[in-house]
This record gives structure tokens, sequence and C-alpha cells, in this order.
């Protein structure tokens, strides 16, 4: 086991080293000078020249690099030219929005998801089956924000039951701060409910026609216990592991839903950047939910043996 | 035995044959009779043919701006004097938006760049995605290499590395094209190279590299037949997933130039003015949402026909 974590871990070092590769050439590919990008369009030479010093941009590439990969390590992002402020300090200010709306998403998600899975799975070929897999098409199909949009017309506008846009911090009450968060998790919530319940499904048939299951029956147990107890906790680990691949599908739906409902959170951080061209932020966003993405996996995979002690490293 | 054929064998043969011509037209007609294909494809057709034939279904200029008419509800009606003295209405079937553009033009002219968005992404990401998967599946010192990288790029949710790119270019179709289709191409190749990873292990494979069989001939006769069916799935999927990338980009204005018709774009100037009216976010929130559940039907629908096994892990 500690070999195989080991293992894990030294394998996840070659990617997130190529996401580090891929996010510092991203400035470089523009045909643009780096330095005066950073510095803005309001910049003077001199500014430009001091920026440039600074980032060792008159030294080879591969130096430049490691400088850049230095200061990374040790939490430096660098200036934002467009907020005025530190990347760090940015991000620092952005992320309380972004965590409880992925939290609250998560949690939403997950436990519609898995029992709608289990009884599709459960009911194969009936009309609640037909239900449950007819969702999930539409949740894959129609846009973020157009389910945004309407949850809004329906909950917000029609019978102003909830706000509109906006967020509280948890700091001025949990009543005020689910209040702001139930739409954006519900919105954020089909795609993921609809990658999850198929998985789900998908996976469960697969364990109920297997003999323990029919063994568990004949011995008496409950249906509600063969489901849950001896099914579902067999057909977890693909499961589990769709949860994880769907933090890239949530990473991606949190950058359109912080929009639909002005959140200021990393996503709506993201595309003020990419309008702003700010591209020391666009870099630090993207290596952070990068490196998030790929923690959780790493995460995931080495949950498989505690799901299923029959997997052995 | 051999030198002789004994005609009852050579018969057998003949039907033998037949039943493989046979074979391959039941494959077709299986495809063509899925009503998840039917269904998906019909829709397909039209939103394809409403792309072509956009400026003879009764639209105006897409762009043409109007003082007067802003903001309309669907079923307005003005009254114009044309050039030529004569009076005209003009009928605002989906409303118009806040710069006066009216909304039903704009929504047909924007199934333009979905489908062709759509299309491109799927045919460029294919197409790359098959030729770097082949190199990796076959030549084995070099799969390390490019799967690390392909790792690497699967890494960086997909969304944000389109964002990411679209930064880097100056705002158009071209730039679109590509930011989408470079986070789609790691996986197609890693479907292209377990392909060819269970297919180099065949009987039929080893025979014809034991008759000396050029590796390139060996690749296009034996090996790339088998990726055929999967990646006409995996199309598919892209295809749909393109069109809603390419609406996400232009909503959240970094995509396509705001003035184009694109069904993000035409949402994305609605959005002000969302809570007195919904129109311009409604209608071609529908036609999108219509096109890219089509085009996954249809995909459904392949799966189940042309490549079982697939569906079956599904």
């Amino acid at each position: 086991m500690a070999s195989f974590i080991f293992k894990r871990l030294l394998a996840t070092i070659p990617v997130m080293l190529f996401v580090a590769v891929f996010v510092f050439l991203m400035l470089r590919m523009t045909p643009y000078d780096p330095a005066a990008i950073i510095a803005g369009d309001n910049a003077n030479a001199d500014q430009v020249a001091a920026i440039r010093k600074s980032l060792g941009l008159d030294q080879p590439i591969l130096s430049q690099f490691f400088i850049w990969m230095g200061q990374i390590l040790q939490g430096n992002f660098g200036e934002s030219f467009f907020f005025k402020k530190t990347v760090t300090s940015l991000i620092a200010d952005r992320i309380g929005p972004t965590l409880s709306l992925a939290t609250v998403t998560m949690l939403l998600s997950i436990s519609v998801a898995v029992p709608l899975g289990v009884l599709a799975a459960y009911r194969q070929g009936t009309w609640i089956d037909r239900v449950v897999m007819g969702f999930s098409v539409m949740g894959f199909s129609v846009p973020v924000f157009v389910i945004g949009y309407i949850l809004i017309y329906l909950f917000a506008i029609n019978v102003s039951w909830l706000p509109v846009q906006g967020y509280r911090p948890l700091s001025a009450g949990f009543g005020e701060w689910i209040r702001h968060l139930i739409l954006p998790a519900c919105t954020l919530s089909v795609i993921y409910i609809a990658l999850i319940a198929r998985m789900t499904r998908a996976s469960m048939l697969e364990v109920l026609s297997e003999d323990y299951v029919r063994t568990a029956r004949a011995k008496g147990q409950t249906e509600w216990k063969v489901l849950f107890r001896h099914a579902l906790r067999n057909a977890a680990v693909p499961i589990v592991t769709v949860i994880g691949i769907g933090i890239a599908l949530l990473i991606g739906g949190v950058v359109v839903t912080e929009s639909v409902y002005s959140i200021a959170g990393l996503g709506r951080l993201t595309v003020d950047a990419v309008l702003a061209r700010d591209y020391p932020t666009i870099q630090a966003v993207i290596l952070l939910f990068s490196f998030v993405y790929v923690v959780i996996n790493l995460l995931v995979d080495l949950t498989y043996s505690l799901l299923d002690p029959r997997i052995r490293y | 035995m051999s030198a002789q054929t004994n005609p009852s064998t050579a018969a057998a043969t003949v039907v033998a044959d037949q039943r493989i011509e046979n074979a391959k037209p039941s494959t077709w007609r299986r495809v063509r009779r899925n009503p998840s294909v039917l269904f998906g494809g019909t829709v397909l057709l039209i939103m394809a043919l409403i792309a072509i034939f956009a400026p003879f279904l009764g639209t105006r200029s897409p762009t043409d701006i109007a003082p007067v008419a802003r903001n309309k509800v669907p079923g307005f009606e003005r009254t114009v004097t044309g050039p030529d003295g004569k009076e005209q209405t003009l009928v605002y079937r989906f409303g118009s938006d806040s710069l006066g553009r009216d909304v039903y033009s704009r929504t047909i002219y924007g199934a333009r760049v979905s489908i062709i968005v759509g299309i491109t992404v799927a045919f460029l990401s294919v197409t790359i995605g098959l030729f770097i998967g082949l190199i990796s599946g076959y030549f084995r010192w070099l799969d390390p290499i490019i799967m690390r990288i392909m790792d690497g790029l699967m890494a960086i949710p997909a969304i944000l590395l389109a964002i990411a790119l679209v930064s880097l270019f100056r705002a158009g179709l071209g730039a679109v094209i590509v930011a989408i289709t470079l986070p789609e191409i790691p996986r197609v190749v890693r479907l292209v190279r377990s392909v060819v990873l269970s297919v180099r292990e065949e009987p039929y494979v080893e025979a014809a590299v034991t008759v000396g069989t050029p590796t390139p001939t060996l690749i296009w006769r034996h090996i790339l037949p088998n990726t055929i069916a999967p990646l006409i799935v995996q199309g598919t999927f892209i295809c749909a997933s393109a069109i809603l990338v390419e609406a996400i980009l232009s909503f959240l204005g970094i995509g396509i130039p705001p003035e184009t018709p694109t069904w993000g774009n035409i949402m994305a100037e609605g959005r002000n003015v969302f809570r007195l009216y919904s129109h311009s976010i409604l209608y071609p929130g529908i036609f999108l949402a219509l096109t890219v559940l089509a085009v996954n039907i249809l995909g459904d629908g392949l799966r189940d026909t042309l490549d079982p096994k697939m569906a079956k892990r599904v």
C-alpha cells in the first residue's frame, strides 16, 4: 500500500510539470512581449524594463522557467496589473464563494444522483429508469447558463422565493448563505447529477446480476439492505472514479455559474482576467484548478482499497 | 482437391462470400433503423438546412440595428418605408434585442456558427487524435512520451483550457475552433491507442507481420478499420460538446465577437435585460439545447449499433 501511494504520488509529478510548462509557455507563445503584457497598456518603457528584469526575461528561457517555478513554489504568483494587487491575495479573496458553491453542489449532486442511479438500475426498463436516463441525456445537452436563467425565472422572478443573484459569506449567517447558494448549486449540479446517476446505474446493473446478491436475497435480507449494503458497496469504485473525473466538469461549470449569478469567486475571476488579458491571474487560476483536479483524483485512487478490500497493490 | 475445385465447395464459397457482402449493408440498415439515430439525425439535418438556407427563411439582416425597435416582445410589428417609397411591415417573431436587432434572424443565422464549429472541431480532433493515437499505439518507444503529454493536457479542465487558449489569440472563429479542439484531442488519442493495443495482439495482425507486410500497409489495412466505428461515435459526442463550449465562450464574452450572430452571443446580449425580457435567452437557448440533445441522442444510437462493446460499458 505504501509503495502504491508513493508510486501514485510520483506519477502526478510529470503531469503537474507538464501543466506548469504549458502555463509558463502560454505567455511566451503570444506574439507580444510578455513584460509589456504584464505591465498593461498604460505602462511606460521604464516600467516594462523593470518588469522584464524582475521576471528575468533577459535570461535564457530555461532559467526563466526555473525562476518562475521557484516563485510559484513559494506562493508568489506575481502581480495582477488589472486588479492592482498580488495574485495570491486576489485568489485568497475569491476562493470562499467558489469553495462554498462547489461543496454544496457536490453534496447535493451525490445525495440525489446515487439514489436515482440505484433506483434506475433496480427498476431497469421501467418508466422510472427511462425518466432517469432521459434526465441524464438532457443534463448533458442543456447548457449550464440556460438552466441557470430558467431557474432564476421560475424561482426568483416569477415567485420571488430566492434571491436573483449575489453571494453572502457564511459569516453573514447560515440562512442567508444557503439561500444565495440554492439556485447556483441546483444549476451547477444538473450536469454532475446526470454523470453520476448514469455511472451508478451502469455499475449497479453489473453488480445486481452477481451471485452474492442472489444469496443475500435468498437468506431473506430486505431489499433495502440488498441494494445499499450488498450491491452499492460493490458498485462503488466506478462511481467514486466518475465523481473524481467529474470535478473537471464542475470546474468548467463554476466559471459559467458564477457569471450567471454574479458571484465574485474564482470562476468569475477567470473570465474577468481573460477579458482584461491579465495573464498572471489566468496562469495562477489554471495552475490552481488543475492542481485541485489532480489532487482530488489522486485521493480518489487512494480510496479504492478502502472501498473494496479485494483491491491490493 | 487443390487442383480441381469441387463444384459444391465452390458454390458454398460463393454463398459465403455473398453472406459477407450482405453483412455490410445489414450494419448500415441497423444504424438506419435505430430510433435514436433516426430522431437525432433528422433534427440535426433540419438544423443544418436552417443554417444553409438562413437567408430564405423570412429573415432580415441579423446585424441591422433599429433604435426605435429596442427590446420589443415577440410578435412586435413595425411599418417602415422602403427606399422605393413602398410601405413594408417588419415582424419580430422572437422579439428584438436592446439594439433593436431581430432576434429571430439572429437565431436562425446563429445555427451557422454552431454547426460549423461542431463539425469542424469533431473532424479536426478525430483526425489529429487518430494520427497521434496510431503512432502512440504502434511505436512502443514513443508511447510513454506521448501519453505523459496527453495526461498533462487532460489535467487541465477542458473549458478552462479552452478559455486560456482563447485569451492567447485575437477573438474569432478560427481561434475558438483551435481552443475547443485541443482539449478534445487527448480523449481521442487514448481511445485510438487502446484499440491499437488490443488489435495488434490479434492473430491476423501477427500473421500479417509474419508475411512481411510493410508497417504503413499494416496500419492502413489491418489496424485503421478497427478504429472507425468507435471514432464515429466519439466524434459525434465531441461535436455535441463543441457546440456547447462555443456557446459558453460566446456567452462569457470571450468567444466569437459579439456582433456575429451566435446563440451564445444572443444570450449574452440578453443577460442585462433578462429580468424584464426573457426572449433573447429563451429562443436561442431552445435552439441550442435541441441541437445538442439531437447530436447526443444520435451519438447514443450510433454507439448502440456500431460499437456494442462500448455500449455495454456505459
